[in-house]
This record gives structure tokens, C-alpha cells and sequence, in this order.
């Protein structure tokens, strides 16, 4: 199937790379992107797929995913994560190593990587503990990790608290120029806290969690990143504070990069409501303020990624009062859609916002996609960034269905997406 | 056999390499040639050190370095007795300090020291009228061993200036190392320091010595690898995630050993992990010198006790 070309044409192109866009189409063969733009010409063998003037790009990457495998399969599997990623517009995904057992054993890298190509449709590349059993106390083997297939080293939903531990990691990760990926987010300042700090927490008779517990780690690890010179990713800021701390150290010229999930981007604390704990996450939604300053940080390039923070649970999780529910929400279906609100409220253009889905992943983590050029892989999907809809969490693809934007007004939908030459996805309604 | 001491060393006690000239180390280990002659004797006893009294004083246990210190100073005629540490007053309380001021009441001529404190020996040697030898400070120096890797050398290549030799393991931690570095760097030696990051000194590319990450690049064109101990306590997730990581990048096996030219020498200051940081086809390989050492370092010994000896008191 992968052997016979495909061409996509009538497609309003756009390349992150280049910061435009234009009428054409794009000639996949073999796997790869061959050619790309206006005239490209149909080859007399190719499948043709016509856009009908939609959006195609590089398939998005989605640097961080909690999925069940192994060791939690009715939460989300990695076929049914390939699933919700496809039909969300997501080519590559980063999962995350908090499973059981841990990810912090070459065989078990070696088990996913194996089971993600049997059965997923989409490009599950796994990140590897930082530390031995994420209990952030002794380095993994970094070095066979990443001969195994890991992309890169996280403690995932996990802080490494102890600065010895965080040194030694970005010391030896250098060696093998491994990225770091790191959850800033101090436990011992968030305490009891479960959702953000402040007069809200306190009308709700929450422990709140402070901007701190975030921002201490944060600027931890860029004096720690200033010692060592490791490759350092904060997985996500979400406060104004954070983000200031990642301006001056990327003015200073360190090796650091960040994220943020798509829920700081789109949603505030005041969004919880009444309890609602489907919007119970780490970090938690902050202010409305906070959102705004993550959001130009993103604009000017200071925060370089949106990640879904794809984090399934099941409703035995989610259904308990709001301070004993888990942290998490599923992303990967809505992360388009909910990012296209900062392009239809002028907040964005399109490439930048897609800049941040595709091309940035693909620069941090060393792929060769995220680019729509000749020779690159041909994982792409086309989407109408216009078409609305009404989110009904029960024809999401995930196991779970923790959205916090359920019944929500969303606009953007996906209409076809390709993992290196196969079509993965069609939305039958195009 | 004359055996008046000729020397031209001009120190009193051996500190440490730092300090010693280039002709120093050229003197010691002219004489320590001499004593490898000796020691292949049938009849192996001198008498430079008659009527000496020569103390080990080993605050660490270490066999073959102080069987080593007792045979060189045995050869020499001097009488030697090995002080256990382990079991003496220093375990009730007594300073470092307090034992040299014993020590030195009972009027040794040399007294061999290891301590696993940095500066610990030229503390001692403060306190004390007679000779001091280190035999290994901390993570500072331990300068026989130098000499005998040294004289090791010059004996298997001809020379020691112009060679490249690669260091490799944990600098960090290592004594071993930094006598080394010096010594070699002195002598002319190109030095390179192979190691992951975690075991490299931070800093130590600033005071002149190649690093490398990498056996590949650390080995490529090398003379002579040297393989370094790793402690058990820094293998597990501390400086180096495991003993398996560690041997699969940093451990030197015959693939390794391929990078380093042909006729690349092996050494090590023992005693080896094997399968940890060196292989045994290595270890007990055609290019390896780590049995050769051993026997160096007696002479070595036996030459720095009697270049000690012609500044010793009454003579």
C-alpha cells in the first residue's frame, strides 16, 4: 500500500520552515515527501487525493503522551492512542516512561518501540526515565536507552527534586547529546495543593499550589543547565513568571527549550468551575493572566512547543471529589482544534501556530519531519481550520474520555492524515 | 656491590610528582633500572637502609602497594613494620596529628603513608623529623605509582616523550590519575583524558589536558591505555548508570583497543574489575604491561626509599 504514490493536490501549502504559504500540491513516493508546490504534476500511477483548497502540512508532533502500555491497557493502549492521534492531525507522538513497569529498562524501550510499529498507526516514539523507576534517585543507562530507541529522558509526571541527581543527569546526558525532558513542578511546594493558588483556590476551599513550586524548579535547572551544558526541555511552563525565567536563559544562549500543553493555552483556573475534575491537572490551570503571557511567550517564540498532555484516566479516577481525583486530561483528538482558537482570535498566524506542533518538536527531539520539503518523511495531514463542530466526548477514539472540553464550541477539523506514505486517517464526511 | 647512596635528588620526602623536576623523575627512575637488576638476583638484599626503620602506616587497607613498600624496603636491609590502622588508637579517637607525634617518638627513619584524606600525608610530614613517603592521598597523588607506570614505559617503548597516552576511567576519583597526568605531561608525553563526563575534574581542560568523551576519539593513535579502577559505590546510578553501561561505552575491551595503534600498550594500576572496566582478553592479553607493573613497582620503591636515604638524619 505504502508502494503506490499518492498526490494531494488543490492543498493550501504550508510549511513551518518557511513561514508561508501556497497553492499546490504534494507528490508522496515511497514513504517520502518527492516533490511539493504548485506544480507538482500528477504521476500517472498516483492515488490523488483532492484537498478542495484545505490546509495540508506536516503532521503534528506531539512531544508528550501518557499512554497505559504497559501496565494500564484500559486506560489507553498504543493502538488506541494511534487512533485519537491520527484523527487529531498527530503524525509523531512522545510517550511517556510513567508506565509499569517503568520505562527505564532497554528491553521494555525495545518491547514498545516493537509493539508501537505492530500496532499503531502513528509514530509512538518512546521517552525513557530519567531515573531508575522514576523514584529520582539514580541516572538510568542513558547511553543504551538511546541505542534501544529512547528520544529522549523524562521522569514524566515527575520532578527529580534532589539537584545532585539533576547535575550528574545533564552532566552524563551531554556525552551522548541526549535531551532531557523534566516536569517542573517542586513537590514539596505543591504540597496538598490542587489547583492554582490564589483567591479562586480559596473560594473553593482548595489548597492552592503556588507559581513557585514551578518557577524555583525552573530556574534550578537552568543554573544547572549554565554548569553543564546538558540539553534541557521544561516539558511545560505555565505561568508569566516561567516564562521570563525561559527568555533570559535562552538570551544567555543555553541549551534550553520548553512546552506548554494546549489546556494552559486554551483554558484558566476560573474554567474549573464547579469542581469540574476533568480540568484537575499538573501544572494547574492558571490565571487568566498567566494563560496571557504564555500565550505571547509562544508568539515570540520564547516557549517553543504545545503538547497535548495526552493523560487518560479512567471515570474511577475522575469521579471523587475534586482534590482526590487524578491529574490529567486526553488531548490528542482536540490539541488542533483547540490550538486554532489562538489563530481565529489573531493571537497567532497559522504557520507560527503550526510551527510549534511540527517543526519545533522535530528540531528538539532530532527528527527529520515536521518539514513539508522534498526528501523529508511523508507524514502529513490536511485539515479545514474553519469547519465547526461540537465536541461529544463519546465519539472520542481515546479509551478515555477525561476532556475538559466536552460540549465545547471547537473549530478545525482533520479531514485526512499520512504516516510515512500511508493514509492513517479520513474523516468520512469530506 | 657499593651500596652508598649517589643520589642527586634533592628532597626530603616524596609528597607527591608535583614538585619534582623532570631530572628528578629521570634520576629515580635511572636508579630504579638499577634496582630491577637487583630483584632478578638470586641474592636480592642491600644494605643501604641497615639499621632503618621503616614504617607503613596504611590509614586504607591496600595489600599490594604496602607488601609492595615492605619488600622494597626489606631488599634494602631496612627493618620494616606495617602498621595496622584498622585496629590501632586511631579507631579510639587519636588525630592524625596525635599518631605522627607517636610515630615520631619511637624515631623512625621513613615512615610510608596512605590516607584517604587529600593533604592528609604533607600534614604528617610537618609533624615528624623522618622521611615521608606518600602512598596515596585521597583523590590527590600517589607518586610510586607514577614512577613505576613511568619507568614501565620507558622500559617497553625506549622513551616516554612524544608518546600519546590516554587515561581512562574515573579521573574523578582517581589519584592514580593525577600522579599520572603530571608525571607523563612533565616527561613530554602527550596526555588524553578518557572518561564520561561525570568522572572527568571539572575545570581540567583548562589546565592543558586533551578530554574526551569517547574511546574512539580518546583512543584513536594512542601508545599506551591506561585503565583506571572504578568503585564499586559509583557504578550504580551515581557517576555512571550501571557496571553494563559503563562496560559497554567506557569499558575497554579488544574493539576498543582496536582505536589505538597497533602496537598500543595496556595498563592498569590494578586490582581490575574485570568485565567492569577492563575485558580479560585484554587483561591478560599480548599488549598487556599489568603484570609488568607490579614487578616495576617494587624497583621503583626500592629507588625512592634509597634516594630518601641519603638526606636522612645522622648519616
Amino acid at each position: 500500500m505504502s508502494n503506490q504514490p499518492v498526490l494531494f493536490k488543490n492543498a493550501r501549502l504550508i510549511d513551518p520552515a518557511r513561514d508561508r504559504e501556497e497553492r499546490g500540491g504534494v507528490l508522496v513516493r515511497d514513504g517520502l515527501i518527492q516533490a511539493v508546490g504548485p506544480q507538482v504534476s500528477e504521476a500517472s500511477d498516483a492515488q490523488v487525493i483532492d484537498c478542495g483548497g484545505q490546509v495540508l502540512a506536516p503532521g503534528l508532533i506531539d512531544m508528550r503522551a501518557f499512554i497505559g502500555e504497559p501496565g494500564g491497557p484500559y486506560r489507553e493502549t498504543l493502538k488506541s492512542a494511534g487512533e485519537a492521534a491520527a484523527a487529531g492531525g498527530v503524525t509523531t507522538v512522545v510517550s511517556m516512561p510513567d508506565t509499569s513497569p517503568a520505562l527505564d529498562d532497554p528491553a521494555v524501550i525495545d518491547f514498545i518501540v516493537r509493539r508501537a510499529r505492530d500496532t499503531s498507526m502513528v509514530n509512538i516514539r518512546p521517552a525513557a526515565a530519567l531515573t531508575k523507576g522514576l523514584e529520582g534517585r539514580e541516572m538510568v543507562e542513558i547511553g543504551r536507552l538511546r541505542e534501544a530507541g529512547a528520544i529522549a529522558f523524562t521522569d514524566g509526571a515527575r520532578s527529580v527534586t534532589n539537584a545532585q541527581v539533576m547535575r550528574r543527569a545533564l552532566t552524563y546526558a551531554g556525552d551522548f547529546d541526549a535531551l532531557i525532558i523534566h516536569h517542573v513542578e517542586d513537590p514539596d511546594l505543591v504540597g496538598q495543593g490542587v489547583m492554582n493558588e490564589g483567591e479562586f483556590a480559596s473560594r473553593l476551599g482548595l489548597p492552592g499550589i503556588p507559581r513557585e513550586a514551578e518557577t524555583v524548579m525552573l530556574e534550578r535547572d537552568v543554573r544547572l543547565v549554565r554548569l553543564t551544558g546538558g540539553r534541557y526541555h521544561a516539558a511545560m511552563i505555565s505561568c508569566a513568571d516561567s516564562a521570563e525565567i525561559m527568555r533570559h536563559a535562552k538570551d544567555r544562549g543555553l541549551p534550553v527549550t520548553c512546552g506548554v500543553s494546549i489546556n494552559h493555552l486554551a483554558l484558566n483556573e476560573n474554567d474549573i468551575g464547579d469542581y469540574r475534575t476533568f480540568l484537575k491537572l499538573s501544572p494547574p490551570l492558571r490565571h487568566e493572566d498567566d494563560r496571557q503571557a504564555v500565550i505571547d511567550a509562544l508568539a515570540d517564540g520564547t516557549v517553543d512547543v504545545i503538547v497535548s498532555d495526552h493523560n487518560p484516566q479512567d471515570v474511577e479516577n475522575k469521579r471523587l471529589p475534586f482534590a482526590e481525583a487524578a491529574d490529567g486530561a486526553v488531548g490528542l483528538e482536540t490539541l488542533l482544534s483547540a490550538a486554532l482558537r489562538l489563530v481565529h482570535s489573531g493571537r497567532l498566524s497559522l504557520p507560527r501556530l503550526l510551527r510549534a506542533m511540527s517543526l519545533r518538536p522535530a528540531e528538539i527531539l532530532g527528527l527529520p519531519s515536521g518539514r513539508l520539503s522534498a526528501g523529508a518523511p511523508a507524514d502529513l495531514f490536511v485539515f479545514d481550520p474553519d469547519a465547526p463542530y461540537v465536541l461529544d466526548k463519546r465519539h472520542l477514539r481515546s479509551l478515555s474520555k477525561n476532556t475538559p472540553f466536552d460540549e465545547a464550541r471547537l473549530e478545525g477539523q482533520v479531514s485526512t492524515t499520512m504516516v510515512g506514505g500511508r493514509v492513517v486517517f479520513r474523516r468520512d464526511t469530506m | 656491590m657499593t651500596d652508598a647512596p649517589r643520589s642527586v635528588f634533592p628532597h626530603r620526602h616524596l609528597l607527591g610528582i608535583e614538585g619534582l623536576s623532570p631530572l628528578d623523575i629521570q634520576a629515580l627512575l635511572d636508579l630504579a633500572d638499577e634496582q630491577v637488576e637487583v630483584s632478578r638476583q638470586i641474592e636480592k638484599s642491600k644494605s643501604t637502609l641497615r639499621g632503618r626503620t621503616q614504617i607503613n602506616l596504611f590509614f586504607e587497607a591496600s595489600t599490594r602497594t604496602q607488601s609492595s613498600f615492605e619488600i622494597a624496603g626489606k631488599r634494602l636491609g631496612a627493618d620494616v613494620m606495617n602498621m595496622q590502622v584498622g585496629s590501632s588508637s586511631v579507631k579510639k579517637g587519636e588525630t592524625l596529628i596525635d599518631t605522627a607525634v607517636t610515630l615520631n617518638a619511637m624515631r623512625p627513619d621513613i615512615i610510608v603513608v596512605r590516607h584517604h584524606a587529600a593533604g592528609a600525608v604533607h600534614l604528617l610530614a610537618q609533624k615528624v623529623d623522618c622521611a615521608v613517603v606518600n602512598a596515596g592521598d585521597g583523590a590527590h597523588e600517589h607518586p610510586t605509582q607514577a614512577l613505576l607506570d613511568a619507568l614501565t614505559i620507558r622500559r617497553n617503548k625506549g622513551r616516554i616523550e612524544g608518546l600519546t597516552v590516554a587515561i581512562c576511567g574515573d579521573i574523578l576519583h582517581s589519584r592514580v590519575a593525577r600522579s599520572n597526568m603530571i608525571l607523563l605531561a612533565a616527561m613530554g608525553a602527550r596526555v588524553r583524558l578518557v572518561a564520561p563526563s561525570t568522572l572527568l575534574p571539572p575545570g581540567i581542560a583548562r589546565l592543558g589536558f586533551e578530554t574526551f568523551t569517547s574511546m574512539e576519539k580518546g583512543l584513536k593513535d594512542a601508545d599506551i591505555v591506561m585503565m583506571l579502577r572504578l568503585q564499586r559505590e559509583r557504578m550504580n546510578g551515581s557517576f555512571v548508570p550501571s557496571v553494563k553501561e559503563y562496560f559497554r561505552f567506557y569499558g575497554l575491551d579488544q574493539e576498543k583497543l582496536a582505536f589505538a595503534k597497533p602496537d598500543a600498550l595496556v595498563m592498569h594500576p590494578g586490582p581490575m574489575n574485570r568485565g567492569v572496566e577492563i575485558s580479560s582478553d585484554v587483561a591478560d592479553g599480548a599488549q598487556s604491561l599489568i603484570r609488568e607493573q607490579v614487578e616495576m613497582g617494587v624497583a621503583v620503591r626500592m629507588a625512592v626509599l634509597e634516594a630518601l636515604a641519603s638526606h636522612l638524619p645522622n648519616r
